[in-house]
């Protein structure tokens, strides 16, 4: 190409010995892009389509409200009410502990560059510990000796959301204008109002989607539970931390380690409930998401 | 809402010139408070690696670094006292993530390229979310998936016929089944693709528009400016975003657990059962004995957690470099 390009500007203007094959090799690669990107989707589509389709002789209201009650066959005929209870309880508390954290550390506009860079690079490497070692962490510092809990469930879940958050805390904060911090730097004000009173609010919208995102990350999370909050001795709601609770993802971990075809209908009814959580919840937060960057973006 | 905030902050911003006193305090206390959490984001992770190696002391002590090398994982062995090695499941990290990313890499790579070169504006966005949505489901449904749907479906289909064909590679030897490296390696390729997708989507939307403008005018097709512009300007963000894909895919343990069999065993055969370091600390945590055997477990998690910090830091510095360019 660059020869004939170097060589006699016409040869660009008439179709070239191998402009068929090169118009073909490209036809080619457009498809399997295009192609790529179907299988992707419908991936998705075949996965959520066999969650609901195997739940739905499973599923119904009483699922949802209803306690386990394993029968004299040791088969669950019950729900998993204990078990939405309990992660709502530990994301909440999660939640409550990664979030404020989170955006503490990105209101470190005081903070010179290195000190910020190696925060950030913390939180990055932070990011990449596997949730299965985050889960060995908590169990070595809460349970060993011990026993397992709600809080150690909880601690664990906080350490895997806390560099989401912080994350998408920090993308956000960055995209307030400089005017608006100027602005009140002019009018005399000290930095820690301008957090409060002005960078914060302004993008109040931006934190909050974020956050939603880093819930609707760990309302999924198994491998953290497994070690802190997977062992129960009672079929009822829970509501003390200090004792194991039962939630979602490691119901479904365990019916799914069954034989019993019935234990199956349950983990794909428990699937739906945490599918649709997972997925509502990703895609308002998303969308909010974009809209509240665009807005600050101007 | 950016105007009124601004402009209700003017105002309470003259009134507030006045009280000193609150800035006295105020201003120290969120410098202390925004110290402390940077402080216990690097903390934390310094507590994790003592922690896990401190736990870990009595397998280091006893086996030492021989333990990277040993094919024994037997807990009863020596009285019950047990022996351990992690080379199976060092092995099955690296063999099961690899596929992994042999398969999602290409993908990615074609997603990323359709959605930033070759979809209408349309349907860029909204398939873009749908491929990032696959990152969201849970990985225990995933594995779920995986065992009941994914799995049927190998042993009975898909590996008889490979093994039809291919046979005479050891790869495609050995008897079909639902669980095995081969599932656990599809399974991590799902996981994977979204995450490459979207970091090289990321990187190739920054490539310079008159570099793609300079190859058409020279002539090139579609194709040939994304393979003499893009790719190359994109290749250290890409490499970046395959290394965290890779990283991901060692972690992962509920998933992989849940699909791979759980054998401690170094097979060619991509049918056969193997482990993994994360799916065996999932799946042993509860039998192991609270002394050696436990133990070797927060080893294998030491491991784990020295690969992922290793691995983690190279993905930065590459996808940073594009970043910063």
């Amino acid at each position: 190409m660059e020869s004939s390009a170097a060589g006699a500007p016409h040869a660009l203007l008439t179709a070239g010995p191998d402009a068929r094959r090169r118009k073909a090799v490209n036809r080619f690669m457009e498809v399997v892009s295009t192609a790529a990107a179907v299988v992707a989707v419908a991936v998705l589509a075949l996965v959520v389509i066999s969650v609901v389709i195997k739940a739905a002789p499973a599923i119904n209201l009483k699922f949802i409200t209803s306690n386990p009650q394993v029968s004299p066959f040791g088969v669950n005929t019950g729900g998993i009410a204990n078990s939405i209870v309990g992660s709502l309880i530990l994301i909440g508390l999660a939640t409550a502990m990664a979030v404020p954290v989170g955006i503490a550390i990105y209101t470190t506009e005081f903070a010179g560059s290195r000190v910020s860079t190696t925060i950030r690079f913390a939180l990055d490497i932070l990011n990449g510990v596997p949730t299965i070692v985050t889960g060995v962490f908590v169990f070595g510092i809460l349970v060993l000796g011990a026993r397992q809990s709600g809080w150690a469930g909880a601690i664990a879940l906080a350490i895997v959301e806390l560099p989401i958050v912080a994350r998408s805390a920090q993308e956000v904060l960055e995209l307030v204008p400089n005017s608006l911090r100027e602005a009140g730097l002019a009018l005399g004000l000290r930095r820690w109002r301008i957090v409060l009173r002005i960078v914060l609010p302004t993008a109040v919208g931006g934190l909050i989607t974020g956050s939603v995102l880093g819930v609707a990350r760990v309302a999924g999370e198994t491998a953290p539970l497994l070690l802190t909050s997977s062992v129960f001795s009672n079929l009822g709601v829970t509501t003390n931390p200090s004792q194991a609770m039962p939630n979602i993802p490691i119901t479904i971990f365990t019916l799914s380690e069954s034989a019993a075809p019935q234990d199956h209908a349950q983990a794909w009814a428990a699937s739906l409930v945490l599918i649709l959580f997972v997925l509502l919840l990703s895609v308002t937060a998303r969308t909010f998401h974009e809209r509240s960057r665009r807005r600050l973006r101007g | 809402m950016t105007a009124s905030t601004a402009t209700v902050a003017v105002r309470s911003g003259l009134a507030d010139v006045r009280t000193k006193l609150s800035d006295r305090i105020g201003e120290p206390a969120l410098r202390v408070v925004s110290g402390l959490a940077g402080l216990l984001a690097v903390a934390l992770i310094i507590w994790i690696v003592y922690t896990i190696l401190h736990d870990a002391h009595l397998a280091i002590s006893k086996f030492g670094v021989g333990f990277i090398g040993s094919q024994v994982w037997n807990p009863n062995a020596n009285n019950g006292v047990g022996s351990f090695g992690a080379l199976p499941f060092i092995y099955g990290t690296l063999v099961s993530s690899f596929i992994a990313l042999l398969i999602a890499t290409p993908t990615a790579i074609a997603i990323a390229i359709y959605l930033t070169e070759l979809a209408p504006q349309v349907v860029r966005r909204p398939v873009a979310i749908l491929v990032e949505l696959l990152a969201a489901i849970p990985s225990v449904i995933l594995g779920l998936w995986g065992i009941l749907i994914l799995g049927p479906f190998l042993g009975n289909h898909l590996e008889p016929f490979l093994k039809s064909f291919l046979g005479w590679i050891p790869l495609f030897s050995g008897t079909p089944s639902p669980y095995g490296m081969l599932n656990a390696a599809l399974i991590l390729t799902i996981m994977t693709v979204p995450i490459v997708t979207a970091i090289s989507r990321e990187v190739f939307e920054t490539t310079p528009g008159e570099l793609k403008e300079g190859a058409y005018a020279l002539g090139a097709t579609r194709w040939e400016m994304v393979r003499m512009v893009i790719l190359p300007v994109g290749r250290p963000g890409v490499v970046g975003a395959v290394i965290l894909g890779l990283g991901r895919a060692f972690g992962e343990a509920i998933a992989v657990t849940q699909v791979i069999g759980n054998a401690t065993q170094i097979k060619a055969s991509l049918f056969a059962p193997a482990g993994t370091l994360a799916a065996q600390i999932a799946n042993e945590y509860q039998s192991a004995n609270p002394g050696l055997g436990q133990s070797a477990l927060i080893y294998l998690a030491g491991i784990l957690l020295v690969i992922s910090i290793i691995v983690n830091v190279i993905a930065r510095l590459y996808v940073r470099r594009v970043r910063v360019r």
